[in-house]
């Protein structure tokens, strides 16, 4: 707190941090060194750090034992169509509970809101029945317009809603004077300004969607079909047990590209997440 | 939109020039009630997902709860509340419950320790931060199961984990197969993933703490733990409340970590309430028994929601 840390304070705080660093980073270490190992190298003891025999056959594998490629554009697709579904819904709903007043607006927006009480899994049992009467499991649509339309998409309205509120309203009287009606307003003036926000539901939308488990393994039966983390646990052997050295490819290739983006833009993704309390 | 007269003349008084062409009195297209119809269409296709896909599903799980239902035999009959009958005597139920207890207070207890002590280490003023700000922060971003299926590898009997304990000299457990130990390690596995975000709520609550007082109170001959006791603490309260909410009501969710890691095992040891109902649902086919768990959840969810917002006018000090 002192404005010159003393030197040793400051050699013990460096040694702290970096003890605590192992817990975070070995993980993702050891799953992508590990997917280099032969099967034999697997649980050498003691533990190498970096395959004494590299070995890429796991990568190969699989995609032969699954139609990996399949599920991972499903994935990519089902979260990129998810998070500009969500911008697009909670900007509108977002622009118009924060600048437009309707009759009937509180109680509108107190039902929407009583999505963020609700955990999806409350919501699991009859959401399932009503897409199997319509017959629509097995299809990616349960994971599309659950998201967007349901509750998940309820906590990226509140924070479009959070946003517009504080835009002066200056703004939207020139916008009128100008001859802006109220949705040119909307999509030309306020939109516009609230990237920030959309950025920030962007980011923990698309992730959100990345992670889903419970609602794939609820929906959807073929494999290819199946969404990335639904895929990682099916890479066993012939008695159930997991391949592991297969299984731990799959999950490097499903880890590493969000890690590399999240790398580059650490500071839009910390603060996106951080100030939108995204949750577990 | 009926019922405003003091509102009206105004309005349409102001748009008579831009409505025109109407050419009576009373214009159909007032500013206003454009403007009501842009926010009704507007929030149109949020209003009919909460409808559709929240407050109806919602009203469902309680009228499914009043039946017997088996998929596997076709059945789907009135019961009234049996299923709460079986709730109450369901001796599993109680341990699952007891279960659910302990992970989620040993999962905020944990979680809120660990992110408090890697921000006030962030806090520090010292060089590099911003690394290790993205380390922290880093298992976020890690999809969930490729994180989960990770751990699940380390802490095999002769994984990465016992590797490094027994290269140390420590003859580690089997630790997804003890009764003690799968309930800790599910419960660590989870705090590591999720840790940097309450982290970095931590972080922003101790930058906003004045500088001033902490020196004002080192003259006053306080020591580091009177001031983190009598300083630090209550002025980022607000920030310990939020975070302990979204993680308990987070930690009621968590399913991926739990039937990956142990599917509920050993024995029901770390069966939590949302892996059983699924359990019941979905692996069981009981649709009705899983609806009454999912109903058990939600007044769960609802009633810790309502005894933190509670607590707050207790002992958070003024949040403005």
């Amino acid at each position: 707190m002192r404005h010159e840390t003393p030197t040793r304070l400051k050699t013990l705080l460096y040694g702290l941090l970096c003890l605590l660093c192992v817990p975070f980073v070995f993980p993702t270490w050891w799953m992508v060194t590990s997917s280099f190992k032969p099967v034999g190298e697997i649980f050498a003891f003691p533990p190498r750090l970096l395959p004494a025999d590299w070995d890429v056959s796991a990568y190969g594998q699989v995609f032969r034992l699954q139609p990996f490629a399949g599920q991972y554009l499903n994935s990519l697709y089902i979260a990129l169509v998810v998070t500009a579904g969500t911008m697009a819904v909670a900007a509108m709903a977002g622009y118009a509970f924060a600048r437009i007043r309707f009759p009937g607006q509180n109680v509108l927006f107190v039902v929407v809101l009583l999505g963020l009480l609700i955990p999806s899994e409350v919501t699991i049992v009859p959401l399932f029945q009503m897409f199997h009467r319509l017959g629509l499991t097995d299809t990616h649509w349960p994971l599309i317009l659950v998201p967007v339309l349901g509750a998940p998409s309820v906590l990226a309205t509140f924070i479009m809603r959070q946003f517009f509120i504080s835009l002066p309203g200056e703004l939207e009287e020139a916008a009128r004077v100008d001859g802006l009606g109220r949705f040119g307003t909307f999509y030309r003036v306020a939109l516009p300004l609230a990237r920030p926000a959309l950025g920030a539901v962007a980011i923990f939308t698309f992730l959100h969607s990345w992670n889903l488990y419970l609602e794939p393994i609820v929906y959807l039966s073929s494999p290819e079909r199946f969404t990335l983390p639904q895929a990682l646990t099916q890479f066993v052997d012939a008695y159930g047990g997991p391949m592991w050295n297969v299984q731990l490819a799959a999950a490097s290739m499903t880890a590493l590209p969000v890690l590399v983006v999240f790398v580059l833009a650490q500071r839009q993704f910390i603060e996106g997440l951080a100030h939108t309390g995204l949750k577990g | 939109m009926t019922g405003r007269a003091d509102v009206r003349p105004v309005t349409r008084g102001n748009a008579t020039g831009r409505t025109g062409g109407t050419g009576s009195g009373r214009p159909l297209w007032t500013v206003r009630r454009r403007d009501n119809l842009v926010g009704y269409l507007l929030i149109t296709p949020q209003l009919l997902g909460s409808v559709l896909f929240v407050l109806l599903p919602l009203g469902l799980v309680l009228w499914y709860s009043l039946h017997e239902w088996n998929v596997l035999a076709g059945t789907f009959e009135f019961v009234g509340t049996e299923n709460y009958d079986r709730l109450l005597a369901d001796a599993n139920l109680r341990e699952v419950l007891a279960g659910t207890a302990v992970f989620s207070a040993g999962l905020v207890v944990f979680n809120l320790a660990l992110a408090l002590l890697l921000a006030i280490l962030l806090n520090q003023r010292l060089r590099g931060t911003t690394f290790f700000r993205t380390v922290f922060f880093s298992p976020v971003v890690v999809s969930l199961v490729a994180w989960t299926i990770v751990w699940q590898f380390l802490l095999q009997d002769d994984g990465g984990v016992n590797g490094l304990l027994g290269a140390a000299g420590v003859d580690g457990p089997n630790w997804l197969r003890g009764e003690g130990t799968a309930m800790s390690a599910v419960i660590v596995v989870q705090v590591l993933k999720n840790v940097g975000l309450n982290m970095v709520l931590f972080l922003a609550a101790l930058q906003g703490v004045p500088a001033q007082l902490y020196e004002a109170a080192a003259l006053d001959g306080a020591g580091a733990w009177t001031r983190f006791r009598r300083i630090t603490v209550p002025l980022i309260s607000p920030t310990i409340l939020l975070t302990s909410i979204i993680t308990v009501v987070g930690s009621l969710q968590v399913f991926a970590q739990i039937a990956v890691l142990t599917q509920g095992g050993p024995g029901m040891s770390t069966t939590v309430l949302v892996y059983y109902l699924y359990q019941q649902a979905f692996q069981f086919h009981h649709f009705g028994y899983g609806a009454t768990l999912s109903v058990l959840l939600f007044a769960i969810v609802a009633l810790l929601t309502v005894v933190q917002w509670r607590m707050r006018r207790k002992w958070v000090i003024d949040e403005t």
